[in-house]
């Protein structure tokens, strides 16, 4: 089998993967915070998504009836693979009708739908190279409620640290139930707009639990969880002590005359899924 | 309390409902999005006749994965809420002219707890994504209108079997869930320090 055709199924397993089941780090992040919820209204929204999230991976079904557009992140290692973007966009549209997925993707103004969930520059593919034996695929389904619910601040230097704060927190509270909390928060802090905005994104892939290999921002990701988590909004909305499972941050140089902030969220079905292929066409899908 | 009804909802049965209860419906569940509330707010300007059944129905904000069925009809795969805020504009008149439950989530503006109110009718929360577990309740496919507008944004009409659990989020008597929350979330950041 060439290792065109190769990537291709795997991307539709890897696609399939990803709608049906939940990472570990995300189902473990529910549990503790289902059994640290004191609200009985809050501890039954949790065990209501543990419930269905099992349900799904047990009958290999789309644990949301909202199986987002199609994200996809490419660590390119060792080689290239010609028309990658073709093959991708193949296995979506066999995924479409093999997972099945909901047919989300539209023309913007006509809002015309493609039938297939691709479309111009749909599925997205963001790239990044790193010096490893393998070539590294991270897809994520991207759903409508935590992406509606995004922000840009392009804050005053002078705004500093409690700009940022005031800025997240403000965000995820105006928010209220929309994003389907208890939320994976991600910030983008520095860069230029669009570089905060895709940093945002990107933190979104990262583990639950995991924390920034900066200090500082580590710190940072801890005191926005925990006020966030005063807050009070709740799982959907409804109150409760757990507003977000993590809040993970990624940072870059900035401009001296600015200062901004991009903020994405996923929501507690927060799915991903990665596979790492290698030049002999071995492929290795990640444990999440 | 726990409630197990079944449709067509009566004004009485709706106005008994309160903040906080949990519900389980039986009947018919009729789906409507973004778009499906843009053309009944068309039917209802030209008064054309509806080819839906709104006196005591239950409309249900969401767009399920649908999947063709060997004998031509329909199997519904996942089920679960949409986002309801964006249809804030479009749902009093929908309301006005019978629909006495309201499912989604995140919960609606105040015209429509207004609307609630002046026609008896509740909103139901259901938890967000829980879309597996919704199908489970989904009986069959009684039948489904303006495929124009895409399979997912059709209207679907579902005979549904105790469909829940739901909780009511906004009720007949000018409770809002979300209401109490934000109130309290506007007190908890009162007194944060952002520094």
């Amino acid at each position: 089998m060439s290792l065109e055709k190769t990537i291709e199924d795997a991307t539709v397993e890897l696609i399939r993967r990803a709608v049906t089941r939940l990472p570990e780090d995300v189902m473990m992040a529910l549990e503790r915070a289902a059994d640290a919820e004191t609200e009985a209204g809050a501890k039954r929204e949790l065990q209501a998504m543990i419930a269905n999230v099992r349900e799904a991976g047990r009958c290999t079904l789309p644990m949301c009836q909202d199986t987002g557009i199609p994200l996809f992140f490419v660590s390119i290692g060792p080689f290239l693979v010609k028309n990658l973007e073709d093959i991708l966009a193949s296995a979506v549209r066999r995924a479409t009708v093999e997972a099945p997925l909901r047919k989300n993707v539209v023309h913007p103004l006509t809002r015309n739908n493609s039938g297939d969930n691709t479309g111009v520059e749909i599925p997205h593919v963001s790239y990044s190279f790193h010096d490893t034996d393998y070539m590294e695929i991270a897809f994520m389904p991207k759903g409508a409620g935590s992406e509606n619910m995004s922000g840009l601040a392009m804050l005053n230097p002078s705004q500093g640290l409690p700009g940022i704060k005031k800025f997240v927190v403000e965000s995820i509270v105006k928010a209220e139930g929309k994003p389907c909390p208890p939320a994976i928060v991600g910030v983008g802090i520095g860069g230029s707009s669009d570089m905060c905005m895709a940093m945002a994104k990107r933190a979104l892939l990262r583990p639950v639990g995991s924390e920034s290999h900066d200090k500082e921002l580590a710190r940072l990701e801890s005191e926005l969880l925990e006020m966030i988590n005063r807050t009070g909004v709740g799982p959907m909305g409804l109150g409760g002590r757990c507003t977000a499972l993590a809040v993970h941050i990624e940072s870059a140089s900035c401009h001296t005359a600015s200062l901004p902030v991009g903020l994405n969220i996923q929501c507690y079905a927060a799915r991903r899924a990665t596979m790492r292929v290698y030049p002999d066409g071995q492929v290795k899908f990640g444990g999440d | 309390m726990e409630y197990h009804i079944s449709t067509p909802i009566s004004r009485q049965a709706a106005e008994s409902l309160k903040a906080g209860d949990t519900v389980f419906i039986t009947g018919t569940l009729i789906t409507a999005r973004d778009k499906a509330h843009i053309r009944m707010a068309e039917y209802f300007q030209s008064r054309k006749p509806m080819p839906l059944q709104l006196e005591g129905s239950v409309i249900f904000h969401g767009a399920p994965i649908v999947r063709g069925k060997d004998d031509g009809g329909w199997e519904i795969v996942a089920i679960g809420p949409t986002t309801s805020a964006r249809m804030n504009d479009l749902q009093p008149p929908v309301i006005a002219h019978g629909a006495r439950v309201i499912i989604g989530k995140g919960g609606m503006d105040r015209r429509t707890l207004q609307a609630l109110h002046d026609y008896g009718s509740v909103y139901l929360s259901m938890t967000g994504g829980t879309a597996v577990l919704g199908a489970r309740k989904v009986l069959r496919v009684k039948g489904v209108e303006w495929r124009d507008l895409g399979l997912s944004e059709a209207v679907w009409v579902l005979e549904v079997s105790d469909f829940g659990p739901l909780t009511v989020a906004m009720d007949a008597h000018m409770n809002d869930l979300y209401e109490d929350v934000r109130n309290r979330v506007s007190e908890n950041i009162k007194g944060m320090e952002f520094k």
